[in-house]
């Protein structure tokens, strides 16, 4: 089958982390939290990894958060990426402490800095998904 | 008190394949032609190998792999095992035939592997899926980038400084006629290579590799009457920060760091009693945050470390003498055994470092996922 740059790649969604995209697509960013423990963790399981509770909830996250690490993305591998390369690919570490890859949107790659804080913002890539992205709190 | 097992062991046959491309080699054949040359090689008879140890091949992974290598060569062996360490699977497998002999459920081991990803079977590299992916997150480039930016943010590394492991890589390579790549290069063709993933330039990443290795494990005391000079078994570690990139602690100290600390302890040695490293190198950054969790120097100056020579043939620490995965293939590590064994015996020609009596190897895979530390000494 052939694949044209239309065709985005999407998250495979599973009971686990069904709630996280169906947020995203409302355009909510919404982390599993540890009741026991108190700590919001990712990616979405059944049990909190830290403390292997199963008193999870989810919790609204502030959408804040800081680059991590971050890189700019020269080799395309999809052709779905052919018309954004170089494009950026971060390590974001939200406040409330998980780390999510996402892209940085809005800003040129040559201004992005380590520990330059950021906010979240949402992608419509189909009528089911949207992508977490992150933008500069600048922006 | 040494430990008990402190040169109890040793690697006593080492072979392997060509290297490059290699149409119309299965990955189960180079495994054979590996084992066949390694049985050789020691000096042994074939029905004196009891156990069967492969890494399955990265680029198609199959059920039951070592059963299948130990059909081929005609052995119904007393223990088999295929280990998912990636790339410190073949270091990983060294330990676990040693348990295996302690056991004594078996006597001889041979420890091979082989793929074809650049001619063969491409599955490992179909189109991506899932999460990461969704970003445009994919490829081990992006994981070590992401690792390398990380460290040059925190400690001034610089691309040069990663350029000096790759140009190093790319000399020794030079003088090894079975290496890859044969011609050296400059700093100059690494800072012009493309970018990859930025920070890493092409020159920063080891090349896909079609071909096989294998060495033979057996005890020091039946090393005594075999054909070369044993390389002993003085330390082993492991140790595997397992988590996603993203979603690990830290990113800037390694597995290496405590599975050094284990080998060394093992062995009774530190880093200065190293003549040698044979340190995985499939992104340039690798081999410096290996030598800073190692201890060759602080965290941080590993950048430093590599650069002036010091990791060069006549430098203070040889590094990758045979070209590494940078240099030599980009096969996931026995490659790094085999040299380190045959700096120990002298076998090295032009690029033999002298009185190579002792040495560090290690093996790590995924995105620094995984580690795994062998430490080798001509005495036991």
């Amino acid at each position: 089958m052939m694949t044209s740059a239309s065709d985005r790649i999407l998250p495979i969604v599973t009971p686990e982390n069904e709630r996280y995209w169906r947020s995203a697509r409302a355009h909510a960013l919404e982390l599993p939290y540890c009741l026991a423990c108190e700590r919001a963790f990712y990616p979405p399981q059944h049990r909190c990894p830290f403390c292997l509770s199963d008193s999870v909830d989810w919790r609204r996250a502030s959408g804040r958060g800081r680059v991590y690490s971050w890189i700019v993305m020269h080799q395309v591998y999809d052709p779905s990426f052919k018309d954004r390369a170089p494009y950026p690919v971060a390590i974001v570490e939200l406040e409330e402490g998980p780390r999510l890859i996402a892209n940085l949107l809005n800003v040129p790659n040559a201004a992005i800095r380590l520990g330059m804080p950021v906010r979240v913002t949402y992608e419509d890539v189909t009528d089911e998904i949207a992508l977490v992205q992150f933008e500069p709190e600048e922006h | 008190m040494a430990h008990p097992l402190r040169g109890k062991y040793a690697i006593v046959g080492v072979g392997n394949t060509r290297y490059g491309k290699l149409p119309g080699v299965s990955a189960l054949a180079h495994n054979v032609e590996a084992i066949a040359r390694a049985i050789e090689d020691a000096g042994v008879k074939k029905d004196e190998i009891d156990a069967v140890l492969t890494k399955a091949p990265t680029s198609n992974f199959q059920m039951l792999w070592s059963a299948r290598v130990a059909q081929a060569i005609g052995i119904q062996p007393k223990v088999t095992a295929t280990l998912d360490q990636a790339g410190a699977s073949n270091i990983g497998l060294i330990a676990y035939a040693i348990m295996c002999m302690e056991l004594g459920q078996c006597t001889m081991a041979v420890i091979s592997y082989g793929d074809n990803p650049l001619t063969g079977s491409r599955a490992f590299y179909n189109r991506p899926r899932g999460e990461d992916a969704a970003y445009g997150f994919f490829g081990a480039p992006a994981g070590y980038a992401m690792i390398a930016r990380r460290h040059m943010e925190e400690f001034g590394t610089t691309s040069q400084q990663l350029g000096e492991v790759a140009i190093a890589c790319r000399y020794h390579a030079s003088l090894n006629p079975n290496a890859q790549f044969q011609t050296p290069i400059t700093m100059e063709d690494h800072e012009n290579s493309r970018y990859v993933a930025e920070p890493l330039h092409l020159l920063d990443c080891c090349p896909v590799s079609d071909g096989g290795a294998a060495i033979i494990v057996t005890s020091a005391e039946r090393a005594r009457d075999l054909r070369k000079p044993p390389a002993h078994i003085l330390g082993l570690g492991q140790s595997h920060p397992a988590w996603d990139v993203q979603a690990r602690p830290q990113l800037t100290t390694s597995g290496a760091k405590a599975s050094g600390e284990m080998a060394f302890r093992m062995a009774g040695l530190g880093p200065r009693d190293m003549r040698f490293a044979q340190l995985y190198d499939c992104f340039s950054i690798v081999p410096i945050i290996t030598l800073e969790d190692y201890g060759f120097c602080k965290k941080g100056e590993g950048g430093d470390f590599v650069s002036g020579g010091r990791i060069r043939l006549g430098g203070e620490l040889p590094l990758n003498t045979s070209g590494g995965l940078l240099g030599e293939t980009g096969m996931p590590g026995m490659q790094l055994i085999v040299e380190g064994v045959r700096q120990i015996r002298g076998e090295c020609g032009p690029r033999q470092v002298p009185d190579a009596h002792t040495g560090v190897v290690s093996g790590q895979g995924g995105i620094m996922t995984t580690h795994a530390t062998l430490v080798l000494g001509r005495e036991p």
